[in-house]
This record gives structure tokens, C-alpha cells and sequence, in this order.
């Protein structure tokens, strides 16, 4: 899906737990995420802190959405 | 002759443990052991082999801890001295798939046991693993075990014997990419013109030399200006409003979902859930948010570091969805969302 999309014209960013299966697939922004049934958050936390969690990974997510890549790239810390 | 000894590597699920909301179960060994499928691989075994242990761990653990679950079961399997490594079959479950493709790979490499999996050709795992181990080519469910048992179980004693493994097509395997030499029956003249008329009379044939299919996108430019971007949301995790009115099915969806999101805030639990059939939903479930992140984006777009979050979301199942089918929801997405005036997209996964 990831490849599709960007086919169709515009950058995008796959935020996935597995992040080897997005680079076999071939997304070319790629961020890590915390667990794969909750990507974006962390049950284990309080609401406040998960939130601030999601919004890191987000503001990544957007960051790497700003960066010129010439090939796979996984945007790690 | 001393029987050939096997350690078998299987996930929660068909250890039978539990489904999706045990896929966290951490690894386990159990020395002389005999789980699910490995009952069956024992029995093609007849005389020649014996599984002498079971490996089991849960997918989403094995692919949350890869490294130091893979330590822990080289210094198990190290200990017992298999002749063989045996993982799966994963048919098309990807994180099992991952799972028995790095076991399989990392037995062979690090300790130089042989081994053998078996997943279906789609399995991101296969992908990844077919040129590091031999994978039976399997079906994409586990309607298929019988049939992968009778290649795998073959495979594997060759591969413990030392014998020489044929061409994949001749053993069953996943190609590899390598070339393997062997005499065919028919002369060349005669095989072409039977695939010649074949193809004319519109039956079914099969290339002897198939083309590579590389498939790559070039990366997009980067976004210049993102506080005056417009942001799209898109996930194969599942997300859909409460009771999945489009009834996007639970594993191989057939269709997506697109949905208005104008003057959502935060994907609560009253009105949004998961219709995602391969992942534990309990989280999902109680906030969606860790799946689709709505309530971020929205503080951000108010914040004014993005432009707009786009007022509508796309989402599906990605879980044993055919390639084919995410391709052809992608191309459609993708096209609505260029028309659209969407500048760039973050697609999440589960």
C-alpha cells in the first residue's frame, strides 16, 4: 500500500513495529512504533505520557516526511 | 542407523496456547516434546528422524524481542544437538513467517545446523529469508499443513543426510535464485511449442524463465512547507467506526473503508474499533488513537505545525490480505488523495 501511494505521486511515511518487513516490501520512510497491536501508544503508561509518546513518534513521522531520502531509510532516535 | 533428531520451532497458536491475545506469550522450550504439527512430521518421519524438542514462542514477542529471542533459542538448540531445524509452517502469517524465516536462517548460519521452513509465497518472511534458507512453498492457510509436511519433511532429511537438494521446482522449495542444472525429458524445441499452444489455447503453462519482478518506487520530494501541508491518515491496522458498517473482513479483506473524520478530535472507544483479525484488539479496542493517530495530528493542526489533517481516513486489514488486493486499495487511495490536494500521508501498521 505504502509503495501504491507513493506511486500515485505523493511522500509517505510507514510507521510500523516490524520495521524488516517494511524494507522487504519497500516503503521508503520508515519509523519504528512501540508494539504492533498499539503502534502509536503504550497501554502501560498513563494516558498523559502514552499521548506524549504518539505525539514523538508523530513529530518523527513528519520529520522524516521533511527529509530528502534517496533510498529506504528507517528514521530512527 | 541412529535417527536423524529434529527441534521444532512453532508459535502460540499452533502450540495451542491461544490465538491472537496470547501472541505476547514469551519463549519457551520443551525438551522431548511433540506439539501440534510436529505430530505430523514425526509420522512422515517414520523410522528416519524424531522431533526431540519444541521451541515455542508468540508472534508478536518473537517480533518484539527478534534479538534476544533468537539468542535465547541458539543456546537452547546449541545444547541439544539437533541434526535438523524444522520452523513452521507459517502458510501466509507474516510475523509467524518473520519468526521461522529468522529462526530457520540464524540455526543454519550461526550454529550450522541445517534447517527448513514453510510459508506461502506471499509471506513478507519469505521474501526476506528465501535466499538465506530453504522455505517449502506452501498454501496460504493451514488447510495446506498436509501438503507441507510432504515437502518439508523430505526437504529436511535430505538437507540432514547432506544429500544433494534438486532444482525448487523439483523439491518444492521457494526459488532462490540460484541455478540448479538438470536434464529434462523433452527437448527444448518440443517444451516451447507446447507452452506455445498452451498459451494460444488460453490453458495454463508455466515459464522456464520467469522475469524478475523488481519492484521498487522511487521516494517522493520531501514535503517543503509542512505547516501549510495537508496530512492524510492511512492504516492497514484496521481502524473503523464502531460495529465495521462496510464489513471489512477480519483477514483477507476484500475491500477498504474510507471515512469522514471532520470535527473528530479523538478516536474514542464508543465510536471507533478494530476490524483487524491478526492482532490482540484489546488496545485498539479501548483507544484507537494507538492505531490511527487522530488526536495528535489534530493538536498539531492547531498548533499550526501542520496545515490540515485531511478530512478523511483510509484503512483496511492488512492480514493475510492478497498482495494483489492491498495494490489495487492502494492505487485507488492514492489517486483520491493526489486529486484531493493531499500533500503527503502517514500510513501506519500493525
Amino acid at each position: 500500500m505504502v509503495k501504491e501511494i507513493e506511486r500515485a505521486g505523493l511522500p509517505v511515511v510507514h510507521d510500523c513495529t516490524v520495521t524488516p518487513i517494511s524494507l522487504t516490501v519497500g516503503a521508503n520512510r520508515i519509523v519504528p512504533t512501540i508494539a504492533i497491536p498499539h503502534p502509536l501508544g503504550d497501554p502501560a503508561q498513563t494516558p498523559e505520557e502514552e499521548k506524549k509518546i504518539r505525539r514523538a513518534i508523530v513529530e518523527k513521522s513528519l520529520q522524516a516526511l521533511q527529509t530528502e531520502v534517496d533510498g529506504q531509510t528507517v528514521f530512527k532516535d | 542407523m541412529e535417527k536423524i533428531k529434529v527441534i521444532h520451532y512453532i508459535n502460540q497458536f499452533f502450540a495451542q496456547i491461544g490465538g491472537e491475545e496470547e501472541a505476547g506469550h514469551p519463549v519457551e522450550f520443551f525438551p522431548g516434546e511433540v506439539k501440534g504439527p510436529g505430530m505430523a512430521f514425526n509420522q512422515a518421519f517414520g523410522d528416519e528422524a524424531e522431533i526431540i524438542g519444541t521451541v515455542v514462542c508468540g508472534d508478536g514477542f518473537f517480533n518484539e524481542n527478534i534479538d534476544d529471542t533468537t539468542e535465547k533459542i541458539l543456546a537452547w538448540v546449541e545444547e541439544q544437538k539437533p541434526d535438523l531445524f524444522i520452523a513452521g509452517p507459517a502458510f501466509n502469517a507474516g510475523r509467524y513467517g518473520v519468526a521461522c524465516g529468522t529462526m530457520a536462517a540464524a540455526v543454519q548460519e550461526k550454529l550450522g545446523i541445517p534447517a527448513v521452513t514453510g510459508m506461502y509465497v506471499e509471506n513478507p518472511g519469505a521474501d526476506m529469508f528465501k535466499d538465506k534458507v530453504y522455505i517449502a512453498s506452501t498454501k496460504n492457510s493451514a488447510a495446506g499443513m498436509r501438503d507441507a509436511v510432504k515437502v518439508m519433511a523430505p526437504l529436511g532429511l535430505k538437507l540432514a543426510r547432506g544429500e544433494e537438494i534438486g532444482a525448487s521446482c523439483q523439491d518444492g522449495y521457494i526459488p532462490q535464485g540460484i541455478r540448479v542444472n538438470f536434464f529434462e525429458e523433452e527437448r527444448g524445441s518440443k517444451r516451447a511449442v507446447k507452452m506455445l499452444l498452451a498459451k494460444l489455447a488460453g490453458k495454463p503453462y508455466t515459464t522456464e524463465y520467469p522475469m524478475p519482478a523488481f519492484d521498487r518506487v522511487d521516494p517522493q520530494p520531501a514535503v517543503k512547507d509542512m505547516a501549510h501541508a495537508t496530512i492524510a491518515l492511512v492504516t492497514s491496522g484496521g481502524i473503523v467506526p464502531k460495529g465495521n458498517p462496510d464489513a471489512i473482513e477480519s483477514s483477507n479483506a476484500s475491500h477498504y473503508g474510507e471515512y469522514d473524520i471532520t470535527g473528530v478530535n479523538d478516536l474514542t472507544s464508543d465510536e471507533y474499533e478494530t476490524a483487524h483479525g491478526g492482532y490482540d484488539p484489546t488496545y485498539a479496542n479501548e483507544d484507537a488513537d494507538r492505531v490511527l493517530p487522530v488526536d495528535v495530528l489534530r493538536d498539531m493542526e492547531k498548533e499550526g505545525k501542520i496545515g490540515k489533517l485531511y478530512d478523511k481516513f483510509y484503512t483496511t486489514v492488512g492480514n493475510g490480505t492478497a498482495v494483489a488486493s492491498a495494490k489495487a486499495f492502494a492505487e485507488e487511495i492514492g489517486a483520491k488523495l493526489k486529486a484531493d490536494g493531499v500533500d503527503a500521508v502517514i500510513l501506519t501498521s500493525t
